[in-house]
């Protein structure tokens, strides 16, 4: 199994643009998932007698097949690349929805007792003291959910997107394993950035994390 | 006695307070707080002190009955402003982990809309104010020592300049030396800012320190006894609240009397123990005029407590106390008897005053 090297350099346009539609497809999931979690784990987080219930229905949602999930949007959305957003940000709430309640959870009862204490409305308390103190929490169930889409977006190969899994496909139906290999090294190198992306972002946002001194 | 202008700065009309599971925290209390003065409410837990500290700032809503601060009853106005215009001092952990210390202080100047920029300015002033220095402010809370954070909290309820202080134990998770430094400072700041303070308490001793009056709960909530420090060790009115004082509560009264006014003699000569000066006539040692053993001093100055010359005319061997003025120069010594004698006088007085 080599690597046919000239096939690459011929194609380096097309790969640019399948990696491209592939981060695409990956990142507007997660960002869509973000937002339907967000409000979902606040309300989770507040009402006790439903955290149950909407924990447990993005469990459900997790263990449907990806290519069923496909399938049973296709009468909605068509062949098209809403169909492949919509399937991998059902797949993303599981961990983002979980890590979001969990981090507010984990946020001192002191702390917001003293949020109230000093006047602070609760809109304002969720926004600047119990989102913010939540944040590594969230942002390790971001990580997980990323690089789950990342790897995901191939299945939507099926319904003819996938970005780099189109890769796979082509090396298959044509015994020529080159683009598949390509498109595996893509796909993790994908994984690999976005995750020290993420990592860095985290680090920049909770400055109270870190270990040493500020400048003194 | 009374601090500020006799004004009450908080009333309770018979407030009630029973929770939804059934216990009653606050019974049938009527209690005024006066302005500029420093109310301590102390108890064992479960007494509802603490219930009653937080229904000052809506905190907990009291079931019947009016709490009305600066005149105006709390249950008309808007919680949230309310809180804003009362300090609140907790325990711990009370301080934002993801602020710095400086934005911890500016919490409540910009819930109340004064601006970053002048926010910012508030908080590096009360820095000052509660003895940290400039560059705490960039830190984190984590970052600090616990007395330093107790400090940040102090200036946080202090940043929007309320003229109502509630604290909540806010010295109890503090190592006892660090607790007197804390108490030392709040009587300090107290005597600049005058400021209405109510301190919720289990440490009687930490109340007699910090209170012009002392309210005593039991459990239940009922209150027993509010009076002011001296009166309360003196004649406390039944034989619960003579308990919580403890045994050594007439020990705690000398601790609030002062040993100015007490006769001082000269330093008596030809004695077996002599008091031994440096040249600038400053205590240094008793030394033995037979063995030549030499015992530490501690000389007392006319501010320092009844108490602490009873103790000290206990460790000294020849049981005199050296007196000296504020720069620590010797004038003079003190005997056993004449304290004794003063600590027994200060005791009957108390106790029959307006009996």
């Amino acid at each position: 199994m080599s690597v046919d090297w000239s096939w690459i350099a011929d194609h380096t346009d097309d790969l640019t643009a399948l990696t491209l539609s592939h981060l695409q497809a990956a990142l507007t999931a997660v960002l869509l998932g973000l937002l339907v979690s967000l409000p979902l784990a606040v309300v989770a987080h507040r009402v006790r007698r439903l955290r149950g219930l909407l924990l447990g229905l993005s469990n459900v949602l997790f263990t449907i097949p990806s290519i069923a999930v496909f399938v049973l949007l296709l009468p909605v959305s068509g062949l098209t690349r809403t169909t492949t957003v919509i399937g991998l940000t059902i797949y993303t709430l599981v961990v983002l929805l979980r890590n979001t309640v969990e981090g507010l959870d984990s946020v001192p009862a002191k702390t917001k007792e003293a949020a109230k204490a000093m006047g602070t409305r609760p809109l304002r308390t969720l926004l600047t003291v119990e989102l913010p103190l939540a944040l590594p929490v969230i942002m390790a169930g971001v990580r997980i959910a990323t690089v789950m889409a990342i790897s995901l977006v191939s299945v939507a190969t099926y319904i003819g997107d996938g970005g780099l899994g189109q890769l796979f496909t082509d090396g298959f139906q044509r015994n020529f394993p080159t683009p598949v290999i390509v498109g595996v090294v893509l796909t993790l190198l994908l994984a690999l950035v976005a995750d020290a992306l993420l990592v860095t972002l985290q680090y920049v946002l909770t400055p109270w994390t870190r270990r040493q001194k500020q400048g003194a | 006695m009374q601090p500020g202008k006799g004004l009450l700065m908080i009333q309770f009309d018979t407030v009630h307070k029973r929770f939804p599971n059934g216990t009653t925290a606050v019974h049938d209390l009527t209690l005024e707080m006066p302005e500029g003065g420093v109310t301590v409410l102390v108890g064992s837990s479960g007494c509802g002190k603490t219930t009653t500290l937080r229904m000052i700032n809506r905190m907990v809503d009291p079931t019947s009955g009016t709490i009305r601060v600066g005149g105006k009853d709390v249950l008309e106005q808007d919680a949230a402003e309310l809180r804003r215009s009362i300090g609140y001092v907790i325990q711990q952990s009370g301080l934002f982990p993801h602020r710095t210390v400086v934005d911890n202080i500016a919490t409540v100047p910009l819930l109340l809309g004064w601006g970053r920029r002048k926010a910012r300015a508030r908080a590096a002033e009360l820095l000052e104010t509660v003895g940290l220095s400039a560059d705490t402010g960039k830190r984190y809370p984590h970052q600090l020592s616990g007395g330093q954070q107790q400090r940040v909290g102090v200036a946080r309820a202090l940043a929007a300049d309320p003229p109502v202080l509630l604290m909540d134990e806010p010295f109890g998770a503090v190592d006892p030396v660090v607790r007197t430094q804390l108490q030392d400072e709040l009587l300090r700041l107290q005597r600049e800012l005058n400021k209405t303070i109510v301190f919720v308490t289990h440490d009687i001793d930490e109340a007699v320190r910090l209170g012009d009056r002392i309210a005593v709960f039991r459990t239940g909530g009922h209150l027993v006894q509010c009076a002011a420090p001296a009166e309360l060790l003196a004649r406390p009115a039944d034989t619960f609240v003579a308990d919580f004082l403890g045994a050594e509560r007439g020990l705690k009264l000398l601790s609030l009397t002062t040993l100015a006014g007490v006769a001082k003699g000269p330093a008596p000569k030809g004695a077996r123990w002599q008091l031994t000066l440096d040249p600038a006539r400053k205590p240094l040692v008793w030394r033995d005029g037979e063995s030549g053993t030499e015992i530490p001093v501690r000389p007392l100055r006319d501010t320092d407590s009844l108490l602490s010359a009873l103790n000290e005319s206990i460790a000294a061997p020849s049981g005199l106390v050296a007196r000296v003025d504020a720069d620590g120069v010797l004038t003079g010594v003190t005997s056993r008897e004449d304290i004794h004698d003063r600590a027994g006088h200060v005791h009957s007085e108390a106790s029959t005053v307006a009996a």
